[in-house]
């Protein structure tokens, strides 16, 4: 047994865990609030991840600026999106809704391919790379900063969820539509707020996984992760979204474990969490902590 | 789904034999008739390259088709339909290479196989409402493509696996002018299948659960059943396609079937009109020619103001990748019912020309 080995990996899924469950989190953000499931989740950390780079590689503008010039524009998308595509939307069956969001997966996929070209770019050095000696482990401190962050978009969600007035009319909405609007709760915002605060987060994610990995197209991965992080959370809950994105992260590199020292079969890292969702959808299809009212028939 | 408000007026119908007719005219039938007629002149007057795209057409209608009898009338979502697909296609090849079963029998029986999985996948999420059946197809496209890639004795591996040419009671089928008539008996096998499917009570079942899965409960349809009995035609049909493309392309590898495939067979019953079993065959071949003619464009642009501008030929392949999530948006929020309404639309404009309003 290879404790060194299995530690390093623990550590390694709690940092991918808790970025799966910030990216997770904001796919239960735009479910809960506007009933659409999200399959372009993932392209938006993309485009998060590639406007940060293009204004700090291409257009040489710091760290400091860049990012928080980043965060306007994916808040300033995620309003585009929803007004433009997903606005017109309501009221339509829900497959419908499902297949807009897959449309716009694929036209965001080849629209950055198309203007960053196919290759992975190295992120700018945002911090000294270095690595840090914390309990006899050595953990990088990119991998520290991108855990301090998702934890921190953990809290401060929380906190805008329970204590700001924007966030009780989201959760009103959530609640019930027509409630909501009857208490003078403009649901048209509500949803495009969600849409931005969903996309800004996602981006933040994806400048997060690029300082570390690298802006490449394998970055809408994550978007296809949330399915057995929010499945197994719950599809509906937020607290549950990040508890199964941290334990779908932890699981793969389990699972990684396993397969580098018993089974070598190879690959199992990859495709783990998808016989995880499909036993999820089995024996316990609400999650974790979701509600429990979906119709079983 | 053709409401009774296109039912033009004067159209009475006294019986329940006139209500279910495929054709409802004699003109219409006869107009089939000669189109199917037509195309099979068509090895005759068509070079290999449109020969090929026909055959393509084909194949991928049929694989549609599943799909459509999936989204379109019992309104589940599939987005794994391009690893049954596959399935079909490498099942097919494996029985024919190791079994001493002519290829003939080996495409339905790889429809069946593929079925059977299929509904391994589709057992958890037909229970369930919405959109559950997404996710697990979701899961069944990741989980299939990787059995492909590690199952060496089945797949092949990273080398793509062999299929043998169609051959029956040791005749052997060459080129694409024989095959044509294979996939074109295939897809009139399968068109008169599922519109004789619809005209059933089996059928009526799937769409009163699309239409409400409450009201069809109450009616005694039982849901979880014909759930899983639409993804298990789905999947077969999907088989099928597979199967007839192992043995046309005479190799089947992986390559290009990820889930961008499952966009396109999607891509395809939306622009065609989800419900819709003529739309079915438009949207393929309007998904099948749009690359071609994307290309075609770009070569006839090439040297241009605008070839410089978006240098084409590089970017063709995105550009085109672009244009089907455009469209397949465009036709969502423009035209929920596809080509097949736009189609009924013309007819009826052209019938009442000049008082069309």
């Amino acid at each position: 047994m290879n404790t060194a080995l299995l530690i390093q990996l623990l550590v390694n899924g709690l940092v991918v865990g808790t970025l799966y469950g910030v990216v997770a989190m904001s796919f239960v953000l735009i479910y809960k609030a506007t009933q659409v499931v999200n399959f372009a989740q993932g392209e938006l950390l993309l485009v998060g991840a590639w406007v940060c780079w293009a204004l700090l590689a291409k257009y040489q503008v710091p760290f400091w600026i860049g990012m928080p010039m980043t965060l306007v524009f994916m808040f300033v998308f995620g309003i585009a999106i929803q007004v433009l595509i997903l606005r017109p939307m309501i009221g339509e069956p829900i497959i419908s809704v499902i297949m807009v969001t897959i449309g716009l997966s694929t036209v965001f996929q080849a629209a950055l391919k198309w203007m960053f070209g196919v290759n992975p770019q190295p992120f700018p050095r945002v911090f000294e790379s270095q690595s840090v000696n914390l309990f006899g482990l050595q953990i990088q401190t990119v991998y520290l900063m991108s855990l301090v962050v998702s934890v921190a978009m953990m809290i401060g969600m929380a906190w805008f969820f329970r204590a700001s007035k924007y966030g009780l009319a989201m959760r009103a909405t959530a609640f019930n539509q027509q409630v909501a609007q009857s208490l003078g709760i403009s649901v048209k915002s509500v949803f495009a707020m969600a849409w931005a605060i969903s996309a800004t987060v996602s981006a933040v994610a994806g400048v997060v996984v690029a300082v570390v990995n690298g802006v490449s197209s394998g970055l809408a991965g994550y978007g296809i992760k949330v399915f057995p992080a929010a499945i197994l959370g719950g599809l509906d809950s937020v607290g549950g979204a990040v508890l199964g994105g941290i334990i779908i992260g932890l699981l793969e590199n389990i699972a990684q474990y396993v397969d580098s020292q018993y089974l070598h079969w190879g690959n199992l890292y990859e495709i783990a969490p998808f016989y995880v969702l499909i036993i999820v959808l089995m024996i316990k299809p609400y999650g974790l902590f979701g509600t429990h009212d979906i119709e079983r028939i | 789904m053709a409401g009774p408000a296109l039912i033009p007026a004067g159209d009475f119908r006294t019986s329940y034999a006139a209500d279910t007719t495929i054709f409802p005219t004699k003109t219409s039938r006869n107009f089939a008739i000669a189109g199917v007629l037509l195309l099979c002149l068509a090895p005759q007057f068509f070079g290999g390259y449109w020969l090929s795209i026909l055959i393509q057409i084909g194949i991928f209608s049929i694989a549609a088709l599943g799909l459509n009898i999936l989204v379109g009338f019992t309104g589940q979502i599939s987005i794994g339909h391009a690893a049954f697909f596959l399935l079909g296609a490498f099942t097919s090849a494996y029985i024919s290479n190791n079994a001493p079963i002519p290829v003939f029998f080996a495409i339905p029986l790889a429809g069946v196989i593929t079925a059977l999985v299929g509904l391994i996948f589709g057992i958890p999420a037909a229970r369930l409402k919405g959109l559950y059946l997404v996710i697990a197809t979701l899961a069944a496209q990741y989980i299939l493509l990787d059995f492909f890639s590690r199952a060496e004795w089945f797949s092949g591996g990273s080398v793509p696996a062999s299929a043998e040419p169609f051959s029956i009671f040791g005749y052997t089928l060459r080129g694409d002018k024989q095959y044509f008539y294979v996939v074109l008996a295939y897809v009139l096998l399968s068109y008169i299948l599922v519109t004789n499917l619809m005209r059933t009570r089996d059928g009526r079942a799937l769409v009163a659960i699309r239409d409400h899965y409450l009201s069809a409960e109450i009616m005694g349809i039982n849901l979880t059943k014909y759930r899983t009995l639409s993804f298990g035609l789905a999947a077969f049909f999907a088989g099928i396609a597979g199967a007839l493309y192992a043995h046309y392309q005479l190799v089947v590898s992986q390559e290009g079937f990820g889930i961008e495939r499952s966009i396109l067979f999607l891509a395809m019953i939306i622009i065609g009109g989800t419900g819709s079993i003529m739309g079915t065959l438009m949207g393929t071949a309007f998904v099948v020619l749009l690359p071609e003619s994307m290309e075609w464009l770009s070569l006839h642009l090439k040297g241009g103001a605008i070839d410089q501008a978006l240098s084409l030929n590089t970017n063709i392949t995105f550009l085109r990748e672009i244009a089907i999530g455009l469209i397949i948006i465009a036709f969502l929020m423009f035209e929920p019912d596809g080509l097949a309404h736009r189609w009924r639309q013309i007819k009826a404009y052209w019938k009442l020309y000049p008082f069309s309003h």
